[in-house]
C-alpha cells in the first residue's frame, strides 16, 4: 500500500520565539500545536492521534494528550532525535492511508537556552548498550560531526571553503526572515574566521540553538477537502537507520541513501524533477552528505556542488532552506526535522518571504537526520506536491 | 595534559573486555559461528545474530580512519583543549571511538600508525575502575 495522495498537510506553525524564560515546556506544545490547528481551520476536537518524541515531557504523549484535553485513539512517541517529526509524519500518513485516522497533530518543543525538561530523550540514552565504549572520549555534537567531515575531505578533497558556501547560502536567505536568530548575510571568509570549534566545523559551521518549537497537523482527503486552506499532498516517504555498521562505520554517508530512494520511488518522481529541497542542517556537513545521498549530484561532488550557487534561492539549480534553516533561523529543541517540513509546505502554498520565494514551486523535499553521523542516526525524506 | 577518565560500567555482557582492560590487554569478542569480530562488545554477532561469542587478545595496533582536534568544548574536557576524539581501525577490522594521547594535536592524521594504551580510570565513587582503550603514535 502506497501512501502517496492519502494524506495531506492541513497545518502548519513555527513558534516564533527563540528565546523563552518563561513558558513552559508544555505551554510552548501548546502554542505550537494550536497554531497548526488554527492554521488548517480545525481545533482540537478534531484530532484524533497525536505524535511527539522524547520532548514531550514527563510519561511523554500521554501526558501531552492530557494536558492538551485531547480525546486520541493513535499515538506515537518515536523518538530518532532531530528526525523524529518526518517519522511522525509517514507514520500519521501510513494511519490515514489505512483508514485509522483523520487528523494528526504532531509538535516540537524545547528550551536548551533557559532550562525546564532538556529535549533529547537523555533517560533511554543511559543504559544504552553502546555508552560504555562511546561516552567516555568528550565526544561533543560537533566533535562528532566533524569525524565525518575530516573523512570526507580525506576521501575526496572537500574543503573549509567549500563548506562555508552552504552558511552563506543560508545567511542570503536568513536576510529576509525577520523572525530569523541570524538575520546577517555572511561571507566564506567569516566562516573560515570564526572560532574553531572541532577542526574542521568553525563556530560558524554550526547550527544555532534556539529555545521554541513547531507542529503540523496532517489530515486524511475528506477533511483536506473539507478545509478553506489548500492542503498540501504527501506524494512519498522514506524512512532508514544507518547503524554503526557493525563497528566497521563509514563516516562519508548517511542513511539518506535509502531514505530518498524509498521516498522518490513512492513519489515515482527523481531528483531532478525537485524545485525546493529542505535539508537537515545541523552542521554545514550534514547538508553537504545529504545532497550527495540523495542524488542531487555525485558522491564526493557536493563541495564543488555547494560552491556553484546552486543552493541559493530563487534562482539556484537547488534552492535550499529559504528560511535560514538550522543554521540562521532556528532550530528549536536543538531539533531541525520540523522546521524543515514547515519551509516545504511554506514554499508549495507560495507563502515564503517574498524575496526567496521559488517561482511556480511544484516539487519539494524535506530531509531529516536524527542521531549523530558519527555512530548511528536516523535518515527520513518527504516529498510534497503543491496538488497531486 | 592528562584527558579526563571516567571508568566505563561494565556488566555481565562486556565483561571480559573491561577485566581485559584491567590487565592491560587488549581483548575482543569474536563471533563462534561466523568469525566475525564484533565492536562494540556485545554477546550478539550483529552480522549472523549468533549469541555464541568467544573472546581472543587482538594486538592492539591500527591506524587512524578519523580524527578530529577538539578546541572548544563545555565541562571537563574544556580545561584539555585541544585534544584529539579519533576512530581508530584496528588491524582485525573494528573502527573504535577512542583519543589518541602522548601526542602533538597538531600534527595527528588520518591514515597514522597507533598502538594501544590503557589508562587509569575512576568510578564515579573514586574508586579505580577500568581502565580506558586509547591510542598512542607508533612508537617505532
Amino acid at each position: 500500500m502506497s501512501i502517496k495522495g492519502k494524506a495531506f498537510i492541513a497545518g502548519i506553525y513555527e513558534h516564533p520565539g527563540r528565546h523563552l524564560p518563561d513558558r513552559t515546556l508544555p505551554q510552548i506544545h501548546a502554542d505550537v500545536g494550536l497554531g497548526a490547528l488554527a492554521d488548517a481551520g480545525l481545533s482540537t476536537s478534531d484530532v484524533d492521534a497525536y505524535y511527539s518524541a522524547g520532548d514531550a515531557p514527563g510519561f511523554g504523549v500521554l501526558s501531552m494528550i492530557d494536558y492538551l484535553g485531547l480525546e486520541c485513539r493513535y499515538l506515537n512517541d518515536t523518538e530518532t532525535g532531530g528526525s523524529s517529526y518526518l517519522l511522525h509524519a509517514q507514520h500519521a500518513a501510513t494511519a490515514i492511508a489505512a483508514g485509522h485516522i483523520d487528523v494528526a497533530l504532531i509538535t516540537l518543543a524545547g528550551k536548551p537556552l533557559t532550562g525546564g525538561a532538556g529535549p533529547g530523550g537523555s533517560g533511554r540514552v543511559g543504559g544504552a548498550p553502546e555508552a560504555p565504549f562511546e561516552s567516555q572520549w568528550g565526544m561533543s555534537v560537533p566533535g562528532g560531526y566533524a569525524l565525518a567531515a575530516q573523512r570526507h575531505m580525506h576521501e575526496f578533497g572537500t574543503t573549509s571553503e567549500q563548506l562555508a558556501e552552504i552558511k552563506v547560502a543560508a545567511s542570503t536567505h536568513a536576510q529576509h526572515n525577520p523572525q530569523a536568530l541570524l538575520q546577517d548575510l555572511v561571507t566564506v571568509e567569516e566562516v573560515i574566521e570564526s572560532p574553531m570549534i572541532s577542526d574542521p566545523l568553525h563556530r560558524l559551521d554550526c547550527c544555532v540553538i534556539t529555545d521554541g518549537g513547531g507542529a503540523m497537523v496532517i489530515v486524511s482527503e475528506a477533511v483536506a477537502n473539507s478545509l478553506e486552506r489548500h492542503s498540501i499532498p504527501i506524494l512519498g516517504t522514506g524512512t532508514y537507520v544507518k547503524s554503526s555498521q557493525s563497528g566497521r562505520i563509514d563516516l562519508t554517508h548517511t542513511g539518506a541513501v535509502k531514505s530518498g530512494p524509498l521516498a522518490f520511488t513512492e513519489a515515482g518522481i527523481t531528483p531532478s524533477d525537485i524545485d525546493y529541497v529542505s535539508i537537515y542542517d545541523s552542521f554545514t556537513i550534514t547538508v553537504l552528505i545529504t545532497l550527495e545521498d540523495l542524488g542531487f549530484c555525485e558522491r564526493g561532488d557536493g563541495g564543488r556542488f555547494v560552491s556553484d550557487g546552486n543552493l541559493q534561492a530563487p534562482h539556484g539549480a537547488l534552492p535550499f532552506n529559504t528560511d535560514g534553516g538550522g543554521l540562521c533561523n532556528n532550530h528549536p529543541a536543538n531539533r531541525g526535522g520540523m522546521t524543515k517540513v514547515i519551509e516545504a509546505v511554506r514554499q508549495l502554498r507560495g507563502e515564503a518571504n517574498t524575496p526567496v520565494q521559488v517561482g511556480d514551486c511544484e516539487l519539494a523535499l524535506a530531509h531529516g537526520t536524527g542521531g549523530s553521523l558519527a555512530t548511528r542516526s536516523a535518515s527520513s525524506t518527504m516529498i510534497l506536491g503543491r496538488s497531486l | 595534559m592528562r584527558l579526563p577518565a571516567r571508568a566505563a560500567q561494565s556488566n555481565s555482557e562486556n565483561a571480559p573486555f573491561f577485566e581485559g582492560a584491567t590487565a592491560g590487554r587488549l581483548i575482543l569478542p569474536k563471533c563462534s559461528i561466523c568469525d566475525f569480530v564484533i565492536w562494540f562488545p556485545r554477546e550478539i554477532c550483529p552480522e549472523c545474530s549468533s549469541q555464541e561469542v568467544g573472546w581472543f587478545e587482538a594486538s592492539g595496533r591500527g591506524t587512524i580512519y578519523s580524527c578530529t582536534t577538539t578546541r572548544r568544548i563545555p565541562g571537563s574536557w574544556g580545561k584539555v583543549t585541544p585534544f584529539v576524539l579519533a576512530y581508530v581501525e584496528l588491524e582485525e577490522g573494528p573502527r573504535v571511538m577512542t583519543n589518541i594521547v602522548e601526542c602533538d594535536p597538531e600534527s595527528v592524521s588520518i591514515g597514522d600508525s597507533v598502538e594501544a594504551v590503557f589508562e587509569e580510570a575512576l568510578n564515579r565513587d573514586g574508586e579505580p575502575g577500568p581502565p580506558l582503550l586509547r591510542f598512542r603514535p607508533t612508537q617505532s
